[in-house]
């Protein structure tokens, strides 16, 4: 099989660590090879962070690259629009809708580009849009964003259920892992 | 059992499995994560040291008692530590010493982009340098039989992808091999006459270690297609694999010093052209051009940055991916001080005060990035003092009322206090400010010699800070509480003003360690807020503007009230929701 690619992207220190554990996990049980590369250090302080998640028969380079991500799952409405140039050509964009104002934004230095789930798909690209901030809250906690857009995401993989909850049960701690499958439910749902 | 496990966390199961018995490092992107692994291990003593210099000399003292040892650090960590390095190199050791370096090429969390390959060839000792997690725990291993076989510290090369990436190991059992200390005055002490003797030693012991990568499994070659022969190492051999797999033959180096030339002139002998690939400085490729080989290597491929597959497919012909563009600029989203972060009031307070602000290595750095703009140096560990010192002593009075050095806990423990005894001992008119936040912040939350606690979270030896200073001469010693904007306006006034040196140290823990009980969360009332965007002067995360009136993101604000104590109107509320 050749090397699939799934990016994970956000702003430092919001959950991406636990979604690619999450996914490295799973596809590591499915008999993949696989490789996560993280991001740690200056770069995680509220700064625009990426974790890169593949898998295959064989998993060389631990990055991707611009036009190779199969998916990229994004935290964060801006940042799915600045990775947006990695999409491979037929991939896949699942997306929380929630926007966090960046520095330069915060400070009046550039504006919150408008209409971005819009001029995604104007750029010929897939995007599911969700409000996964409402959902994980509906779940019981704000902090279950990135199970929900692992549900999500989940929607798209030909994986048993089991396979997934399994690599959640591995994952979270056992007193908050209801709370996450119910976020994982609506994300897979919605 | 097969796992996926982090490039540092397989050092940590290596030096686990190997039998190391004591680690001692000092925290550094991307390097921390092999000592905080390994101290999981109740079987290994492991802490962090003040300074790697500290580190290393604590390891190497570990070794020559009879059991393995450990030490890791940055890149720039080993300049620190290149002191007792160069000369453990004619020592040599008693139980085996490896020594962990980490590059950060890209500049992730790095100040500069220095190749720690040098350090290797200078210092005349191998190194070895893993491309995934399997190899960093294989390697690991091998460096101990190497580091005993040839009497001689090994560094083990890590990268920023290596170390930060996870991938698939295997694990084994752990295995600790003993040796007795013997005194050996001719071996271990380095005084001219003996160090005349051991000298030679080395220089052999460089030759039989090149021999040995001559045959090393450490070095490997895969034919492939004889067009185009590349050599490698690290991550950029994953790279090479990624993009022209088969199609091309690999000498695949894991010994990346001292290099192998009988292996490198076969191997050239069977392709057609000649290749080498590796990020940052022509280490490799010059020591091919010497042998007399015609090679491609910096004339097609960049010395800055990390390498990509795209990269490399771009300059030496493979498929080459592009995606699809946005039609509009995207706004960029720097790292920025947490909301809540203690520095950002005494940052402010600085910037009120038009100081010129020499800057030091952490969190707080961010000090410099807009809209604070509150920093005008950073150089290395601790040379804020060392600059403010000199500074001041060619300027004098035209400096000494506004010119300050800012100095985080952990690194005035590093370096700053040599930095300090000498504006004690040469007397410059110097306000050092030591920003306590009662922890490593931008490592991942380390514990260091001031706060009371050791690598485990146990209670451990505490420093004083005050005490400290007031033993080196310093009869002005004040402490702030940096979210109270009046009192560090107040103390930084008065100790510009003073004719003397003064320490200011600004007290309050970090905002992200658990333990610390954050206020509840501040709201704006939309009727007093008259959209003035005093509060926005302080680029804190959890402020933005909406519809002309501040707004605060409720999930973010930790209730610091720094933005309160600017707004004029009284506009910040309470929201009484304790987080």
């Amino acid at each position: 099989m050749q090397t699939k690619n799934i990016m994970i992207v956000g702003v430092g220190g919001r959950g991406s660590l636990l979604a690619s554990k999450l996914l490295g996990h799973l596809l590591l049980s499915q008999g993949y090879d696989v490789k996560v590369s993280e991001v740690h250090g200056m770069s995680q302080r509220g700064g625009s962070v990426v974790t890169y998640v593949r898998y295959g028969d064989r998993v060389y380079s631990p990055v991707i690259n611009q036009g190779e991500a199969d998916y990229i799952v994004s935290f964060e409405l801006l940042e799915a629009a600045r990775w947006l140039p990695y999409l491979k050509e037929d991939g896949q964009i699942v997306t929380n809708t929630q926007q966090i104002d960046p520095m330069p934004v915060i400070t009046g230095a550039a504006q919150y580009p408008e209409d971005l789930v819009e001029k995604m798909k104007a750029a010929g690209a897939k995007v599911d849009a969700l409000d996964c901030l409402a959902l994980a809250e509906e779940a019981g906690s704000a902090k279950a964003v990135n199970i929900v857009l692992l549900g999500r995401l989940s929607h798209y993989f030909d994986l048993p259920e089991e396979a997934w909850m399994a690599s959640l049960e591995a994952n979270v701690p056992a007193k908050f892992l209801e709370m996450n499958k119910k976020a994982f439910a609506l994300g897979k749902n919605a | 059992m097969r796992q996926l496990m982090l490039g540092n966390k397989a050092v940590a199961r290596g030096l686990y499995e190997a039998g190391v018995c004591f680690i001692s490092s000092y925290p550094g992107t991307p390097s921390t994560e092999i000592t905080e692994e390994a101290a999981k291990y109740d079987e290994i003593y492991c802490e962090w040291a003040p300074n790697e210099k500290v580190a290393m000399e604590s390891a190497f003292g570990a070794c020559l008692a009879g059991r393995r040892a450990f030490c890791a650090q940055k890149h720039v960590g080993l300049n620190v530590a290149a002191d007792p390095l160069y000369t453990m190199s004619y020592t040599g050791v008693n139980a085996g010493l490896v020594i962990g370096v980490a590059d950060d090429a890209g500049m992730h969390s790095s100040q500069n982009e220095q190749d720690s390959r040098h350090h290797a060839i200078a210092a005349k000792v191998p190194m070895l340098e893993p491309s995934d997690s399997a190899e960093a725990l294989a390697f690991a291993k091998a460096a101990y039989e190497i580091s005993e076989q040839f009497d001689t510290p090994v560094l083990l090369k890590m990268c920023t992808r290596v170390a930060h990436s996870q991938s698939v190991v295997e694990t084994g059992e752990r295995n600790v091999p003993v040796k007795q200390y013997e005194k050996n005055i001719a071996k271990y002490v380095m005084m001219p006459g003996n160090a005349k003797r051991r000298h030679p030693i080395v220089e052999e012991r460089t030759k039989a270690l090149r021999e040995y990568a001559e045959t090393s499994p450490l070095n490997r070659v895969e034919m492939g297609g004889t067009q185009l022969g590349i050599i490698t190492s690290s991550t950029s051999y994953q790279y090479v694999k990624e993009v022209f797999g088969d199609s091309v033959s690999v000498l695949k180096l894991g010994i990346v010093n001292p290099l192998p030339e009988k292996l490198i002139l076969d191997f050239a002998a069977k392709v057609e052209k000649l290749a080498v690939v590796e990020e940052l400085d022509p280490i490799i490729e010059e020591h091919v051009r010497r042998l007399g080989l015609a090679v491609t290597g910096k004339d097609v491929l960049p010395m800055i940055d990390e390498f990509s597959q795209n990269l490399l497919a771009k300059a030496l012909g493979g498929e080459v991916h592009t995606g699809r563009t946005l039609s509009e600029q995207v706004p960029v989203r720097p790292p920025v001080m947490c909301a809540g972060c203690p520095h950002r009031g005494l940052f402010y307070t600085l910037k009120k005060n038009n100081c010129t602000v020499l800057g030091d290595i952490g969190c707080y750095t961010l000090g410099a990035v807009q809209p604070l703009g509150a920093m005008e140096m950073t150089l290395c560990m601790g040379a804020s003092i060392g600059a403010l010192h000199g500074f001041n002593k060619i300027l004098g009075s035209e400096s000494e009322g506004k010119t300050v050095a800012v100095i985080g806990d952990s690194t005035f423990m590093h370096s700053g206090m040599t930095g300090l005894a000498n504006v004690a001992y040469n007397q410059s008119n110097s306000t050092v400010i030591i920003l306590d936040n009662s922890i490593t912040g931008m490592t991942g939350h380390q514990q260091n010699p001031t706060t009371g606690y050791n690598i485990k979270g146990d209670p451990a030896g505490k420093i004083d800070l005050e005490a400290l200073c007031r033993a080196m001469g310093f009869d002005r010693v004040r402490v702030v509480d940096p979210y109270d904007l009046a009192q560090c306006d107040q103390v930084l006034k008065e100790e510009l003003a003073v004719a003397e040196p003064s320490v200011i140290i600004s007290r309050r823990p970090c905002a992200l360690l658990k333990y610390v009980k954050h206020k509840a969360p501040l709201a704006v009332d939309t009727d007093k807020c008259i959209g003035c965007k005093s509060c926005m002067r302080i680029g804190c995360p959890a402020i933005s503007m909406k519809d002309g009136k501040a707004r605060v993101d409720n999930t973010l604000c930790v209730g610091c009230g720094v933005c309160s104590q600017l707004c004029r109107k009284d506009a910040f509320v309470s929201t009484g929701k304790e987080a």
